[in-house]
């Protein structure tokens, strides 16, 4: 039956994560906004505690019929807080998506267990080079097989969280190269390069418009050794393969990254509502449209947009959480999401002059964080090809 | 808990309701347009599918099925999907049967919904509607002043749907605290009573198979067994939130008969030696307004399923029409630009699509869940 109440207990449980965002995120918001590269290790030792301390007492609530919906909701409760201070957390993040996703359970355990415990660690995932971004299946970096190892050749770049799990952590890389280029998509198979593994260099880690507390790295590959069982999943080349984990990672991650833009977008909300409330600036929801004023019209607007950003945005991690194909939905969530909060948080510094324009309030940094949304698992553009394919019964060929 | 599921019963009647809308509905529409007419035979299937009759209680001669508000929203979609015109018709019914049902008294539920229990479609309707460019219905004109034990209303609504054929006219008035009332109260006013005046049929540019009516009361006088809910009045958040379910859902069906007709149309027209669905011009509208439908949908049952909860859901109804209204007539223009020239002619249905979009943005009051 249709719902969209959230049960006492999971709302409850998300107000833990409000907590988190409100005290151990917005104070340092700023601070590492303006100090990019630094490193804001009291705020990951804080986290990664307490998120092993919540998981050894067992809190850690989700369960799995609600697992991707209920990562959404964090998701939003702590990007609410800080975006970028989000994206550098030491998890798995989007490497340890690709390993659940490609990974065999032997594999799964092997390369995610060190998450469990001890000093805090990343994972990334590398799929982007200089000369292919949306296009994936034009990547151009090689895995070659010699002996018992895999040699990898390449350069990739906005690697999210890559200089953390290359070099600064016990963590890892998962990087996607093509076994067989004449293959095409079919010959991209993603392989565990274990953090500082001879041959992966960090080459330099790139100056941002926002999200500024995540390092994004770019990674040089030569001739870097990686044993054969570090290629998630099979090795044999079928048409079928390879790139379709791809899409299975993105379809579990691009409600994700809709839900970060729905806290961004959440966090400039509130603060011009507050805004507006301490200074006797009304809103009134049942009147008139023809009556309202140009500033009530805007906030509904933007209200509306966000919480139809929401809605798609939850319903996409529902249908993956119900074991339904959401391919489709997924890319309208992050297609939807990824434009209107760029948008509202546009409109929000325009709502706020002066005031929203300054780097005294957070309202310019969630503008700058929130244009990321559009643009990274895949920009509003190819989000609206995959649902245009999708619609129309078109294969990537007939529609390019 | 969260669920995008709907229940087993409101699938039936979704396919249901879809069924009829696609099959028989849809192809009467262009006529209904061009004539002003709905033919009888079609209003009385639709009477047959029990969608006014099966949520009147059994004493009265209903089905007493509960009346879900969700449900609802996906009868009022799948009927606008087929034609809006038949849409408004054929549920007009509901204007009357369900404020009556859910806050009138006994007596006055057992006067206005007997005759809605029978077996031929019953016209009966409510005026809301004034008009005025500002028109707002939390602050209408349409006045009602205490007259010794009666009551007197003075004022002019408009867009009121089957106003001429309906027995009782559901208005909404601004009444006076100093009365002993509440701000919004509505009488069930017999369409014959002195100081009813009702005007020629209105000329929309869309919505054109429903007849609807300018509505003049001149010091109207009823009698207190037609105040709706008696003493106790009525909630008046309440109904406006169910209307707006009910117009955001049509707007929903609207924007979808809409979309899918471009779309198909630019699978099988080509240029360029392609079928132009096959350029990211073309095809990125197309996902756009396919976006656009489903979170104008998740909006209308979000507001829904807050007043199946008993729930306030002015804000977030408010929200849904004002999306749904705005993003329907987009679509519906995005469909008439993705057929061109040939959007603009009356052959294909968008350009009265797009006419009945436009509806959303500028009426309320001639739906409800």
């Amino acid at each position: 039956m249709i719902d969209f109440e959230l049960e006492p207990q999971i709302v409850k449980l998300l107000s833990v994560y409000h907590a988190t965002a409100e005290n151990l995120m917005r104070p340092i918001s700023r601070r590492y906004d303006e100090h990019e590269h630094e490193e804001p290790w009291e705020f990951w030792n804080a986290i990664w505690s307490a998120s092993r301390n919540r998981s050894a007492q067992g809190v850690e609530p989700p369960p799995a019929s609600a697992r991707n919906l209920f990562t959404c909701l964090t998701t939003e409760e702590l990007c609410w807080g800080d975006a970028g201070l989000f994206l550098s957390i030491p998890n798995p993040g989007l490497g340890g998506a690709a390993v659940a996703a490609a990974g065999t359970p032997e594999q799964r355990a092997r390369f995610l267990s060190r998450f469990r415990d001890g000093k805090p660690k990343w994972a990334a995932m590398a799929i982007t080079e200089p000369g292919c971004g949306s296009d994936s299946a034009a990547i151009s970096t090689t895995a070659r097989r010699e002996g018992d190892h895999w040699v990898i050749n390449g350069t990739k770049i906005f690697c999210t969280a890559g200089l953390m799990s290359a070099e600064k952590s016990e963590g890892f890389v998962v990087v996607w190269a093509s076994v067989d280029r004449n293959a095409g998509r079919a010959g991209i198979k993603p392989f565990v390069v274990e953090h500082n593994t001879p041959g992966m260099t960090v080459v330099r880690v790139e100056n941002k418009l926002g999200i500024r507390a995540s390092d994004t790295a770019m990674l040089s590959f030569e001739d870097c050794r990686v044993p054969l069982d570090h290629l998630l999943g099979s090795p044999e080349v079928t048409p079928e393969g390879g790139f379709k984990d791809v899409m299975a990672t993105f379809d579990a991650t691009r409600p994700i990254v809709a839900a970060m833009a729905i806290g961004v977008g959440r966090a400039a909300l509130d603060f011009v509502r507050e805004f507006f409330q301490r200074n006797n600036v009304p809103v009134r929801y049942g009147i008139s449209t023809r009556r309202q004023t140009a500033i009530e019209r805007d906030f509904i607007e933007m209200e509306t947009q966000l919480k139809a950003a929401r809605l798609l945005t939850w319903r996409a991690a529902w249908m993956l959480d119900a074991g339904l194909r959401n391919s489709l939905e997924a890319s309208m969530a992050k297609a939807k999401a990824g434009r209107v909060v760029t948008l509202i948080t546009q409109k929000a510094v325009e709502l706020l002059g002066p005031l929203g324009y300054s780097r005294k309030e957070l309202v310019e940094k969630w503008m700058r964080d929130a244009k990321i949304n559009d643009i990274f698992e895949g920009t509003q553009q190819i989000n609206l090809l995959i649902i245009a394919r999708r619609i129309l019964g078109y294969s990537s060929k007939e529609l390019n | 808990m969260i669920s995008f599921e709907l229940s087993d019963e409101q699938k039936m009647v979704r396919d249901t309701v879809a069924g009829f809308a696609g099959n028989e509905v849809r192809p009467a529409a262009r006529a209904s347009d061009e004539t002003g007419v709905i033919p009888f035979e079609l209003l009385s299937k639709a009477w047959d599918l029990g969608l006014v009759r099966g949520c009147l209680p059994e004493n009265v001669g209903g089905y007493g099925d509960p009346r879900i508000a969700v449900t609802g929203a996906i009868v009022a979609e799948e009927l606008a999907y087929g034609d809006l015109s038949f849409a408004v018709h054929a549920l007009a019914p509901r204007l009357l049967a369900f404020p009556v049902l859910e806050m009138g008294t006994e007596e006055q539920q057992h006067r206005c919904l007997s005759p809605l229990a029978g077996d031929q479609f019953v016209a009966a309707t409510a005026a809301l509607m004034e008009p005025y460019f500002d028109f707002d219905p939390v602050e209408m004109r349409t006045t009602v002043l205490r007259s010794g034990g009666d009551y007197v209303i003075t004022g002019v609504k408009c867009c009121v749907p089957l106003a001429m054929e309906s027995e009782t006219l559901l208005t909404y008035v601004s009444a006076s605290t100093k009365d002993g009332l509440s701000p919004v109260e509505a009488f069930l006013v017999p369409r014959n009573a002195e100081g009813v005046r009702i005007s020629e049929r209105e000329k929309h540019m869309g919505l054109k198979a429903v007849a609807t009516y300018e509505v003049l009361f001149e010091h109207c006088r009823v009698t207190s067994e037609n105040r709706l809910g008696g003493e106790r009045g009525i909630n008046f958040a309440r109904l406006l939130s169910e209307s707006r379910v009910a117009m955001s859902a049509m707007a929903v069906g609207v924007a979808r008969a809409a979309f899918e007709y471009a779309r198909d149309y630019a699978k099988e027209r080509k240029a360029f030696g392609v079928p132009i669905a096959t350029k990211q011009a073309i095809a990125f509208m197309l996902a756009d307004m396919a976006i656009e439908i489903d979170a104008m949908r998740l909006l209308t049952w979000e507001a829904a399923s807050w007043l199946d909860k008993g729930l306030d859901a002015l804000k977030e109804s408010s929200q849904a029409r004002n999306y749904a209204a705005s993003a329907a007539l987009t679509v519906a223009d995005n469909a008439v630009q993705v057929l061109g020239g040939h959007g603009y002619i009356r052959e294909h249905p968008v350009e009265m699509w797009l006419r009945n979009a436009r509806l959303f943005g500028v009426i309320e009051g001639v739906a409800i869940v």
